[in-house]
Protein backbone atom coordinates (compact mmCIF):
# COMPACT_ATOMS: atom_id res chain seq x y z
CA UNK A 1 0.00 0.00 0.00
CA UNK A 2 1.17 3.45 -0.91
CA UNK A 3 1.75 6.18 1.44
CA UNK A 4 -0.46 9.22 1.00
CA UNK A 5 2.13 11.05 -0.73
CA UNK A 6 2.99 8.37 -2.64
CA UNK A 7 0.00 8.40 -4.21
CA UNK A 8 -0.59 11.97 -4.57
CA UNK A 9 2.84 11.64 -6.54
CA UNK A 10 1.42 8.99 -8.96
CA UNK A 11 -2.14 10.74 -9.35
CA UNK A 12 -0.13 14.10 -10.40
CA UNK A 13 1.79 11.78 -12.79
CA UNK A 14 -0.85 10.55 -14.34
CA UNK A 15 -2.26 13.73 -14.57
CA UNK A 16 0.86 15.19 -16.62
CA UNK A 17 1.60 11.98 -18.78
CA UNK A 18 -2.43 12.43 -20.08
CA UNK A 19 -1.81 16.24 -19.90
CA UNK A 20 1.12 15.74 -22.30
CA UNK A 21 -0.62 13.53 -24.81
CA UNK A 22 -3.30 16.30 -25.24
CA UNK A 23 -1.81 19.27 -25.61
CA UNK A 24 1.41 17.91 -27.62
CA UNK A 25 -0.66 18.25 -31.08
CA UNK A 26 -1.17 22.27 -30.51
CA UNK A 27 2.28 22.97 -29.25
CA UNK A 28 3.76 20.99 -32.32
CA UNK A 29 1.24 22.44 -34.45
CA UNK A 30 -0.09 25.92 -33.16
CA UNK A 31 -2.24 26.26 -36.53
CA UNK A 32 -3.93 24.06 -38.88
CA UNK A 33 -2.55 24.56 -41.71
CA UNK A 34 1.26 23.71 -39.97
CA UNK A 35 0.48 20.31 -39.82
CA UNK A 36 1.83 18.18 -42.89
CA UNK A 37 -1.18 16.03 -44.61
CA UNK A 38 0.43 13.08 -43.69
CA UNK A 39 -0.49 14.10 -40.06
CA UNK A 40 -4.09 15.09 -41.00
CA UNK A 41 -4.50 11.28 -42.70
CA UNK A 42 -3.17 10.04 -39.64
CA UNK A 43 -5.53 12.45 -37.69
CA UNK A 44 -8.46 10.69 -39.58
CA UNK A 45 -7.25 6.83 -39.23
CA UNK A 46 -5.99 6.67 -35.81
CA UNK A 47 -8.84 7.33 -33.79
CA UNK A 48 -10.56 4.03 -34.88
CA UNK A 49 -7.29 2.21 -34.64
CA UNK A 50 -6.93 2.94 -31.46
CA UNK A 51 -10.17 1.56 -29.91
CA UNK A 52 -9.42 -1.51 -31.47
CA UNK A 53 -5.62 -1.25 -29.71
CA UNK A 54 -8.43 -0.80 -26.26
CA UNK A 55 -10.30 -3.67 -27.25
CA UNK A 56 -7.19 -6.32 -27.42
CA UNK A 57 -5.86 -4.13 -24.37
CA UNK A 58 -8.54 -5.47 -22.18
CA UNK A 59 -8.14 -8.83 -23.02
CA UNK A 60 -4.34 -8.59 -22.39
CA UNK A 61 -4.57 -10.95 -19.25
CA UNK A 62 -6.61 -13.99 -20.67
CA UNK A 63 -5.00 -17.13 -19.96
CA UNK A 64 -6.38 -19.17 -22.77
CA UNK A 65 -3.80 -22.10 -21.71
CA UNK A 66 -5.29 -22.29 -18.33
CA UNK A 67 -8.78 -23.06 -16.94
CA UNK A 68 -11.51 -21.54 -17.77
CA UNK A 69 -9.45 -20.63 -21.09
CA UNK A 70 -11.15 -17.10 -21.56
CA UNK A 71 -14.62 -18.51 -21.58
CA UNK A 72 -16.10 -15.86 -19.26
CA UNK A 73 -14.66 -12.93 -21.25
CA UNK A 74 -15.40 -14.78 -24.69
CA UNK A 75 -19.09 -15.30 -23.69
CA UNK A 76 -19.97 -12.22 -22.19
CA UNK A 77 -18.30 -10.04 -24.87
CA UNK A 78 -19.94 -12.63 -27.42
CA UNK A 79 -23.43 -11.46 -25.12
CA UNK A 80 -22.22 -8.03 -25.57
CA UNK A 81 -21.53 -7.76 -29.44
CA UNK A 82 -24.61 -9.60 -29.92
CA UNK A 83 -27.12 -7.31 -27.94
CA UNK A 84 -25.67 -4.21 -29.16
CA UNK A 85 -25.86 -5.32 -32.97
CA UNK A 86 -29.38 -6.18 -32.43
CA UNK A 87 -30.65 -3.62 -29.97
CA UNK A 88 -28.41 -1.27 -30.56
CA UNK A 89 -28.41 0.25 -26.70
CA UNK A 90 -25.25 1.18 -25.43
CA UNK A 91 -26.40 1.41 -21.44
CA UNK A 92 -28.28 -2.16 -22.41
CA UNK A 93 -25.60 -4.00 -24.00
CA UNK A 94 -22.62 -3.07 -21.42
CA UNK A 95 -24.69 -3.44 -18.50
CA UNK A 96 -26.22 -6.72 -19.03
CA UNK A 97 -22.37 -7.82 -20.84
CA UNK A 98 -20.80 -6.80 -17.20
CA UNK A 99 -23.63 -8.57 -15.04
CA UNK A 100 -23.49 -11.60 -17.27
CA UNK A 101 -19.68 -11.35 -16.78
CA UNK A 102 -19.98 -11.16 -12.92
CA UNK A 103 -22.37 -13.64 -12.34
CA UNK A 104 -19.82 -16.51 -14.19
CA UNK A 105 -16.66 -15.55 -12.58
CA UNK A 106 -18.59 -15.52 -9.27
CA UNK A 107 -20.48 -18.61 -9.30
CA UNK A 108 -19.96 -20.92 -12.68
CA UNK A 109 -16.10 -20.32 -13.36
CA UNK B 1 -23.37 34.88 -18.33
CA UNK B 2 -26.55 35.27 -20.22
CA UNK B 3 -24.46 34.03 -23.26
CA UNK B 4 -23.21 31.08 -21.14
CA UNK B 5 -25.97 29.74 -19.59
CA UNK B 6 -28.09 29.42 -23.07
CA UNK B 7 -24.83 28.03 -24.47
CA UNK B 8 -25.41 25.05 -21.36
CA UNK B 9 -29.16 25.00 -22.70
CA UNK B 10 -28.03 23.95 -26.49
CA UNK B 11 -25.37 21.64 -24.97
CA UNK B 12 -27.45 19.68 -22.43
CA UNK B 13 -29.20 17.08 -24.85
CA UNK B 14 -26.10 16.50 -26.95
CA UNK B 15 -24.37 15.43 -23.63
CA UNK B 16 -27.31 13.00 -22.48
CA UNK B 17 -26.21 9.89 -23.84
CA UNK B 18 -22.83 11.20 -21.90
CA UNK B 19 -24.54 11.59 -18.52
CA UNK B 20 -26.34 7.98 -18.50
CA UNK B 21 -22.98 6.65 -19.14
CA UNK B 22 -20.65 8.56 -17.03
CA UNK B 23 -22.57 8.28 -13.87
CA UNK B 24 -22.69 4.69 -14.74
CA UNK B 25 -19.08 4.40 -15.54
CA UNK B 26 -18.04 7.18 -12.63
CA UNK B 27 -20.49 5.17 -10.13
CA UNK B 28 -18.54 2.01 -11.23
CA UNK B 29 -14.81 3.74 -10.73
CA UNK B 30 -16.13 5.29 -7.62
CA UNK B 31 -16.89 2.17 -6.20
CA UNK B 32 -13.89 0.05 -7.24
CA UNK B 33 -11.51 3.07 -6.01
CA UNK B 34 -13.56 2.77 -2.78
CA UNK B 35 -12.93 -0.98 -2.48
CA UNK B 36 -9.06 -0.66 -2.54
CA UNK B 37 -9.45 2.31 0.51
CA UNK B 38 -9.67 5.04 -1.98
CA UNK B 39 -12.73 7.37 -0.53
CA UNK B 40 -14.85 10.07 -2.46
CA UNK B 41 -12.31 12.62 -1.72
CA UNK B 42 -9.59 10.87 -3.71
CA UNK B 43 -12.07 10.22 -6.60
CA UNK B 44 -12.37 13.95 -6.64
CA UNK B 45 -8.93 14.45 -7.29
CA UNK B 46 -8.19 12.08 -9.78
CA UNK B 47 -11.38 12.45 -11.70
CA UNK B 48 -10.71 16.76 -11.91
CA UNK B 49 -6.80 16.43 -12.73
CA UNK B 50 -6.45 13.17 -14.56
CA UNK B 51 -10.10 13.20 -16.45
CA UNK B 52 -9.16 9.75 -18.45
CA UNK B 53 -11.88 6.83 -17.95
CA UNK B 54 -9.71 4.07 -19.13
CA UNK B 55 -6.30 5.53 -17.10
CA UNK B 56 -8.29 6.06 -14.02
CA UNK B 57 -9.28 2.20 -14.19
CA UNK B 58 -6.11 0.93 -14.59
CA UNK B 59 -4.36 3.83 -12.33
CA UNK B 60 -6.32 2.14 -9.61
CA UNK B 61 -4.04 -0.96 -9.88
CA UNK B 62 -1.06 1.92 -10.02
CA UNK B 63 -2.42 2.80 -6.91
CA UNK B 64 -2.44 -0.28 -5.32
CA UNK B 65 1.02 -2.07 -5.71
CA UNK B 66 4.40 -1.09 -5.53
CA UNK B 67 5.59 2.71 -5.54
CA UNK B 68 6.90 3.50 -9.74
CA UNK B 69 5.85 6.40 -11.02
CA UNK B 70 8.03 5.90 -14.09
CA UNK B 71 6.13 3.15 -14.86
CA UNK B 72 3.03 4.77 -14.14
CA UNK B 73 4.12 7.83 -16.35
CA UNK B 74 5.10 5.53 -19.71
CA UNK B 75 1.31 3.61 -18.76
CA UNK B 76 -0.01 7.59 -19.07
CA UNK B 77 1.36 8.26 -22.19
CA UNK B 78 1.04 4.88 -24.13
CA UNK B 79 -3.13 4.54 -22.86
CA UNK B 80 -3.72 7.95 -23.47
CA UNK B 81 -1.58 8.27 -26.82
CA UNK B 82 -4.92 8.22 -28.79
CA UNK B 83 -5.42 11.74 -27.39
CA UNK B 84 -2.63 12.54 -30.07
CA UNK B 85 -4.96 11.48 -32.87
CA UNK B 86 -7.79 13.43 -31.42
CA UNK B 87 -5.74 16.81 -30.70
CA UNK B 88 -4.56 16.22 -34.52
CA UNK B 89 -8.19 15.75 -35.79
CA UNK B 90 -8.86 18.85 -33.44
CA UNK B 91 -6.08 21.27 -34.98
CA UNK B 92 -8.55 23.14 -37.21
CA UNK B 93 -11.89 23.00 -34.96
CA UNK B 94 -10.43 24.48 -31.92
CA UNK B 95 -8.19 27.26 -33.60
CA UNK B 96 -9.55 30.41 -32.44
CA UNK B 97 -11.00 29.28 -29.79
CA UNK B 98 -9.24 32.14 -27.22
CA UNK B 99 -9.49 31.66 -23.65
CA UNK B 100 -11.07 28.37 -23.02
CA UNK B 101 -9.30 26.64 -25.71
CA UNK B 102 -6.70 24.96 -22.88
CA UNK B 103 -9.55 23.79 -20.99
CA UNK B 104 -11.21 22.02 -24.17
CA UNK B 105 -7.59 20.25 -25.15
CA UNK B 106 -7.34 19.35 -21.16
CA UNK B 107 -10.99 17.82 -21.61
CA UNK B 108 -11.02 16.21 -24.82
CA UNK B 109 -12.24 13.05 -23.64
CA UNK B 110 -12.95 10.10 -26.12
CA UNK B 111 -16.90 11.15 -25.71
CA UNK B 112 -16.96 15.30 -25.90
CA UNK B 113 -14.21 14.79 -29.14
CA UNK B 114 -17.19 12.48 -30.39
CA UNK B 115 -19.87 15.11 -29.91
CA UNK B 116 -17.76 18.16 -31.14
CA UNK B 117 -17.01 16.40 -33.90
CA UNK B 118 -20.92 16.33 -35.14
CA UNK B 119 -22.70 18.45 -32.86
CA UNK B 120 -22.99 21.93 -34.37
CA UNK B 121 -24.69 24.99 -31.78
CA UNK B 122 -27.54 26.81 -32.60
CA UNK B 123 -27.39 30.04 -34.98
CA UNK B 124 -28.00 32.42 -31.60
CA UNK B 125 -25.49 30.39 -29.56
CA UNK B 126 -21.88 31.10 -29.15
CA UNK B 127 -19.45 28.55 -30.44
CA UNK B 128 -16.53 29.07 -28.32
CA UNK B 129 -19.35 28.95 -25.18
CA UNK B 130 -20.71 25.63 -26.71
CA UNK B 131 -17.76 23.92 -27.13
CA UNK B 132 -17.32 24.62 -23.62
CA UNK B 133 -20.41 23.75 -22.72
CA UNK B 134 -20.15 20.15 -23.72
CA UNK B 135 -16.57 19.48 -22.37
CA UNK B 136 -17.18 21.01 -18.39
CA UNK B 137 -21.09 19.24 -18.81
CA UNK B 138 -19.01 15.99 -19.56
CA UNK B 139 -16.09 16.14 -17.16
CA UNK B 140 -18.57 17.14 -14.19
CA UNK B 141 -20.99 14.25 -15.41
CA UNK B 142 -17.78 12.12 -14.70
CA UNK B 143 -16.79 13.47 -11.37
CA UNK B 144 -20.25 13.03 -10.03
CA UNK B 145 -20.73 9.50 -10.40
CA UNK B 146 -17.22 9.32 -9.14
CA UNK B 147 -18.01 10.80 -6.01
CA UNK B 148 -21.48 8.70 -5.97
CA UNK B 149 -19.53 5.41 -6.15
CA UNK B 150 -17.13 6.50 -4.14
CA UNK B 151 -19.66 7.07 -1.56
CA UNK B 152 -22.13 4.23 -1.75
CA UNK B 153 -19.42 1.71 -2.44
CA UNK B 154 -18.68 1.20 0.88
CA UNK B 155 -22.12 0.28 1.73
CA UNK B 156 -22.42 -2.23 -1.13
CA UNK B 157 -23.02 -5.86 0.61
CA UNK B 158 -23.31 -8.00 -3.00
CA UNK B 159 -19.67 -8.88 -4.48
CA UNK B 160 -18.51 -6.65 -7.13
CA UNK B 161 -15.37 -9.21 -8.28
CA UNK B 162 -15.78 -8.98 -11.92
CA UNK B 163 -17.21 -5.24 -12.16
CA UNK B 164 -14.16 -4.27 -14.42
CA UNK B 165 -15.52 -5.70 -17.20
CA UNK B 166 -17.41 -2.69 -17.44
CA UNK B 167 -14.70 -1.10 -19.62
CA UNK B 168 -14.32 -4.20 -21.79
CA UNK B 169 -17.77 -3.86 -22.84
CA UNK B 170 -17.38 -0.20 -23.22
CA UNK B 171 -14.76 -1.03 -25.71
CA UNK B 172 -16.50 -3.43 -27.61
CA UNK B 173 -19.44 -1.11 -28.21
CA UNK B 174 -17.62 1.69 -29.49
CA UNK B 175 -15.64 -0.57 -31.55
CA UNK B 176 -19.14 -1.86 -32.61
CA UNK B 177 -20.11 1.83 -33.07
CA UNK B 178 -17.27 3.11 -35.21
CA UNK B 179 -17.82 -0.28 -37.19
CA UNK B 180 -21.25 0.99 -38.53
CA UNK B 181 -20.38 4.62 -38.82
CA UNK B 182 -17.21 3.91 -41.24
CA UNK B 183 -17.67 2.49 -44.88
CA UNK B 184 -13.52 1.83 -44.66
CA UNK B 185 -12.83 -0.96 -42.06
CA UNK B 186 -9.06 -0.83 -42.74
CA UNK B 187 -8.00 1.33 -39.79
CA UNK B 188 -10.31 -0.77 -37.30
CA UNK B 189 -8.62 -4.26 -38.52
CA UNK B 190 -5.28 -2.99 -38.68
CA UNK B 191 -5.89 -1.59 -35.22
CA UNK B 192 -7.05 -5.50 -34.37
CA UNK B 193 -4.63 -7.15 -36.10
CA UNK B 194 -0.93 -5.09 -35.50
CA UNK B 195 -2.16 -4.86 -31.48
CA UNK B 196 -2.36 -8.90 -30.88
CA UNK B 197 0.47 -9.42 -33.41
CA UNK B 198 2.49 -7.06 -30.77
CA UNK B 199 0.33 -8.84 -27.31
CA UNK B 200 1.50 -11.98 -29.36
CA UNK B 201 5.39 -11.03 -29.28
CA UNK B 202 6.04 -8.43 -26.45
CA UNK B 203 3.36 -9.54 -23.86
CA UNK B 204 0.35 -8.34 -21.57
CA UNK B 205 2.55 -5.40 -19.75
CA UNK B 206 4.69 -4.29 -23.04
CA UNK B 207 2.81 -4.21 -25.76
CA UNK B 208 0.92 -0.98 -26.17
CA UNK B 209 3.71 0.97 -27.79
CA UNK B 210 5.04 -1.04 -30.32
CA UNK B 211 1.37 -2.04 -31.24
CA UNK B 212 1.16 1.96 -31.62
CA UNK B 213 4.43 2.01 -34.05
CA UNK B 214 2.92 -1.46 -35.58
CA UNK B 215 -0.58 0.72 -36.29
CA UNK B 216 1.50 3.70 -37.54
CA UNK B 217 3.64 1.49 -39.59
CA UNK B 218 0.84 -0.30 -41.38
CA UNK B 219 -0.91 2.83 -41.63
CA UNK B 220 1.82 4.59 -43.87
CA UNK B 221 2.52 1.61 -45.84
CA UNK B 222 -1.33 1.18 -46.92
CA UNK B 223 -1.76 5.23 -47.36
CA UNK B 224 -2.61 4.67 -51.18
CA UNK B 225 -4.39 1.87 -51.39
CA UNK B 226 -6.75 2.92 -47.96
CA UNK B 227 -8.79 4.92 -50.48
CA UNK B 228 -11.84 6.15 -49.08
CA UNK B 229 -10.88 7.20 -45.34
CA UNK B 230 -13.23 6.66 -42.23
CA UNK B 231 -15.54 10.29 -41.68
CA UNK B 232 -14.49 12.18 -38.60
CA UNK B 233 -14.29 15.65 -38.09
Amino acid sequence: MLTTTQALAIIAVLAIGTAITRFLPFILFPTAESAPRFVHYLGKMLPTAAISLLVIYSFRDIELTAAPHGLPEVISVAAVAGLHIWRKNTLLSIGVGTALYMLLVQFIF
Amino acid sequence: MGRLSGAFRAAFPHTIPVLTGFIFFGTAYGILMSSRGFGWHWILLTSSVVFAGALQFVGISLLTAVFDPVYAFVIALSLNARHLFYGISMLEKLSGTGKVKPYLIFAMCDETFSILCSAEPPENVDKRAFMFAVAALNQSYWIIGGVIGGLIGPLLTFNTYGIDFVMTAFFVVIFINQWRANKNHAPALIGLGASAIALLIFGADNFIIPAMILIVVCLTLFRKRLGKEPKQC
